[in-house]
């Protein structure tokens, strides 16, 4: 049971990688869409959006040709509209609360006519947003994830100039690296950041990292303000045995490798074991199975009822062919010369609540045997606690702590994004992007 | 089974959809087909002087992503030989001696020519004759069509011109390009016409190309005014059938409606209002000549339904039902009610309302839907929200009687009740 790369032809590499939502192919059929969004008043969609994006207005904009005032319409919003159209959650979002819903009839879709408008300003390479001239201040971000490019675009636009450090050496934060790649593919965010950053005033400086290149001490010194939005990333792990062995490997990193690199260069199993139920897990075990895993298996603790994943996305893996086995806790994993060959789960059963409110998994005392050659960790990625704490920073088991505004215990540093909320989504990232520079503008004008 | 044959003046055709004088019916090989497809009859296309028509003819009105709500045109009349059209409607009457033969005319402006065309026509054993007052461009700079039904006295000459020579019935076609069909109409009945039928086209600019700044349709870098029709045109032709309907000169006399039927349903309206019969051309255009079948079908169910036997027993049924402004019952009052379980929270009512209405509803806030409720006191009935709200009898209008009593506005006058109550 090899786990092995370069299992498929280019051509089936491409096919299954292409895009998962594909755009409108023509004007004709998204203005047949956008004819029928209602305009709601006060509209359902719009409160469901992170970034509160005024929906019916960028949708009405289509259907009159003012394609242009429909892509402004959004990213004044959110700059990362082009991106979202592709990766967002829509179904719990703004589609999810579409009044249509209510009617039994398909909700507009929404992301796709965003898209639509989105795609064609990256494309047409649309001036929209005026910087207005110097106002002699600096500030630095840190990550040109979705918080930071979306603070940084605001303050830009206010005449900050700004900039940003990145450790890795291309913008767009998880965007970039941490999603499927049949959603957005590696290309699109490099145009994505590019388009952000053509406004002007935004320097990123890549392959810098917080605490290695550069010191939370120096920013604040040389900037007259600091924002940080460094997201999460490291890997949750499961503490059983057997983690050590060859074949046990991480969703973030194993995503990270596909996004990086060349689909035939990453290696998978025959047998995949993926654990946990979250985004990235669906993203990781459909991934696998798109790299020609011969079977894989989503194994979750809880049941369906209580997964974080939308079941939009347990559908595309359900489709892609994956099993799922519900209340599947790991418990041990064994191996042979070194390497992986089973998963030892603890089969388990549903409980009390717990503080997220849902019931919570116990140990039913029998056990089962999952036959594997790879197993990918996704339980959740922790923050960088250690780098917190040496920044002196305040937080909450490595989350930093921050006001509504995204100010921090530090004066003058503020933050945002997975940093603070632990990982949520890219929308809900640009949102505190633009919070964060709404305070860091009203900061530096008090300097 | 309802009988929904038609007896137009002793024309007969065994439903009252004809095919109205335009392109559908220019030529043999059209005709042919749309009796084939079960059209009644048809008027066939103007005939007259001769004309040379442009390059292009057409353009519409979209509206919210449906194609053609409106259509314009600046054909002429026919641009064949008259006598290539004599034979051919010949060979179409013999082919389907059961249909309906009108044919249009429109001859220069002289008694002799009008006499001429009639006799060559009547040859033809065309059952009936429709006289083209209406066509609004390129034949009125020549003195004919529009001009003519836009002013009474020319009409009633031409129509005792008519009226002299012709030996089978004659309809005269209205044009609403005026304040008023009356006038023309009456003319006409009082010089001796046997039918009426409204309205042609509508004088219309159905849009403008914002790059090049020409009217459409396009013509050389340059366009005309042409004539709108289509479902667009509907309301304006039944407001006019209606007033034809209510004079007692021009009720008289038959009508044949014409103006955005494409349905069975509009058909029914434009009969309800008075018209024996009813013409189509633009649906025609847009669908072929296939849509007759549902027309006929849809008649006949309704009819069923409804429990009529013949299209007589509902023809002009609902001319009563229009009267005067001041006649109306000013205790008649209702409120709107939205039904919550149906409330799909859209908030287009509010909105629609609060901007342009009497801001009678009432919003609560939600995450993210908010309930709407009527302010019963402040609505006042005008049912502008009911019109917007997009599930069917989520809101509705309910009775709540002023008083007991029926009031118009005369006697609420005399008596001097209170005004201005909102």
């Amino acid at each position: 049971m090899p786990i092995k790369s370069n299992r498929l032809t280019a051509s089936a590499y491409e096919q299954n990688f292409s895009d998962i939502h594909p755009p409108f192919d023509s004007r004709e059929s998204a203005l047949v869409e956008a004819n029928r969004c209602l305009f709601c008043y006060d509209a359902p969609c719009i409160k469901s959006c992170p970034t509160e994006i005024n929906i019916p207005k960028f949708i009405k904009q289509i259907s009159t040709d003012n394609v242009k005032g429909s892509a402004h319409t959004i990213f004044v919003s959110n700059i990362m509209g082009a991106g979202c159209s592709r990766v967002c959650p829509v179904e719990k979002l703004c589609e999810g609360s579409c009044v249509y819903n209510l009617m039994e009839e398909t909700p507009i879709s929404i992301a796709r006519l965003q898209r639509y408008a989105t795609e064609q300003a990256l494309e047409k390479k649309w001036k929209l947003f005026e910087r207005k001239p110097s106002a002699g201040k600096k500030v630095a971000i840190v990550g040109a994830g979705p918080a930071g490019l979306s603070c940084a675009h605001v303050l830009s636009r206010e005449g900050i100039d700004v900039t940003i450090y990145e450790k890795e050496s291309k913008g767009g934060g998880l965007m970039t690296y941490g999603i499927a790649a049949y959603k957005v593919t590696p290309a699109f965010c490099e145009e994505e950041v590019k388009y952000i950053t053509s406004v002007g005033g935004i320097d990123i400086k890549y392959n810098q990292e917080l605490g290695k290149h550069i010191t939370l001490a120096e920013l604040q010194k040389s900037y007259d303000a600091v924002y940080l939005g460094f997201g999460v990333g490291l890997a949750r792990q499961l503490n059983i045995p057997g983690e050590e062995l060859e074949g046990v490997v991480d969703a973030i990193r194993f995503i990270y490798e596909i996004r990086s690199g060349t689909y035939d260069k990453v290696p998978v199993g025959d047998k995949v074991v993926v654990i946990g139920m979250g985004m990235t897990a669906i993203d990781a075990a459909t991934q696998a199975k798109r790299l020609g895993a011969k079977e894989v298996t989503l194994a979750y603790r809880r049941t369906q009822e209580e997964m974080p994943c939308t079941e939009t996305e347990l559908n595309i893996a359900k489709l892609d062919g994956c099993r799922i086995i519900w209340l599947a806790a790991p418990a041990m994993i064994k191996g042979e010369n070194g390497k992986v060959t089973q998963l030892v789960c603890n089969l388990m059963q549903l409980g009390e609540p717990d503080a997220s409110g849902r019931r919570s998994p116990i140990e039913s005392g029998e056990q089962f045997i999952l036959e594997a050659d790879m197993v990918i960790k996704a339980a959740g990625q922790i923050p960088f606690e250690e780098l917190v704490n040496n920044n002196q920073l305040q937080h909450a088991h490595g989350k930093i702590v921050s006001q509504k505004n995204g100010s921090t215990n530090i004066p003058g540093v503020f933050a945002g994004g997975d940093c603070v909320n632990g990982g949520k989504e890219v929308v809900d990232a640009v949102q505190a992007g633009k919070v964060g520079a709404a305070a860091i503008l009203e900061y530096v004008a008090g300097l | 089974m309802a009988d929904i044959t038609a007896n137009f003046l002793g024309i007969k055709s065994p439903n009252p959809f004809w095919l109205a004088s335009a392109p559908p019916t220019d030529k043999k090989i059209n005709v042919l087909r749309a009796f084939e497809a079960g059209w009644g009859g048809v008027v066939w296309k103007t005939l007259g002087s001769q004309v040379k028509n442009v390059s292009s003819r057409y353009s519409a009105v979209n509206y919210n992503g449906s194609k053609i709500m409106g259509f314009n045109n600046i054909e002429l009349i026919s641009d064949r030989p008259l006598e290539l059209n004599l034979r051919e409607i010949k060979e179409c009457i013999k082919l389907f001696p059961d249909r309906a033969m009108i044919v249009s005319l429109m001859a220069d402006n002289t008694r002799e020519k009008w006499h001429e065309l009639i006799a060559q026509v009547e040859d033809t054993g065309a059952h009936g004759l429709e006289l083209n007052f209406g066509c609004p461009h390129g034949m009125t700079e020549r003195g004919m069509g529009a001009v003519v039904g836009q002013d009474p006295g020319i009409a009633r000459l031409v129509v005792e011109w008519v009226m002299e020579k012709a030996t089978i019935p004659v309809i005269t076609k209205l044009t609403p390009n005026v304040h008023s069909v009356v006038p023309t109409g009456k003319a006409s009945v009082e010089a001796g016409t046997n039918a009426l039928s409204l309205i042609n086209t509508i004088q219309s600019v159905t849009g403008i190309d914002l790059d090049t700044f020409v009217p459409n349709p396009y013509v050389a870098g340059k366009s005309v005014f042409g004539g709108y029709c289509g479902p667009a045109v509907k309301p304006i032709a039944l407001k006019m059938l209606a007033t034809i309907s209510q004079d007692p000169v021009t009720s008289k006399v038959p009508i044949s409606g014409i103006g955005g039927v494409s349905t069975w349903k509009d058909a029914v309206e434009f009969m309800l209002l008075g018209a024996t019969t009813v013409q189509v051309c633009t649906a025609a255009m847009k669908h072929g000549f296939r849509i007759v079948e549902d027309m006929c079908e849809g008649l006949n169910n309704w009819m069923d339904e409804k429990g009529f036997n013949t299209i007589t027993d509902f023809i002009g049924k609902s001319v009563p039902h229009l009267t005067q402004w001041e006649e109306l019952d000013i205790n008649y009052h209702i409120v709107a009610n939205i039904d919550q379980n149906k409330c799909i929270h859209c908030g287009l009512c509010y909105i629609a309302c609060e901007d342009g209405s009497h801001q009678s509803i009432n919003l609560q806030y939600g995450r993210p839907y908010n309930t709407y409720t009527i302010k019963e006191d402040e609505c006042v009935g005008c049912n502008l929200c009911k019109l917007i709200c997009p599930v069917d009898d989520c809101i509705t209008m309910v009775e709540q009687r002023k008083g007991d009593e029926y009031i118009n506005w005369k006697e609420f006058q005399e008596r001097g009740m209170p005004l201005n109550d909102h």
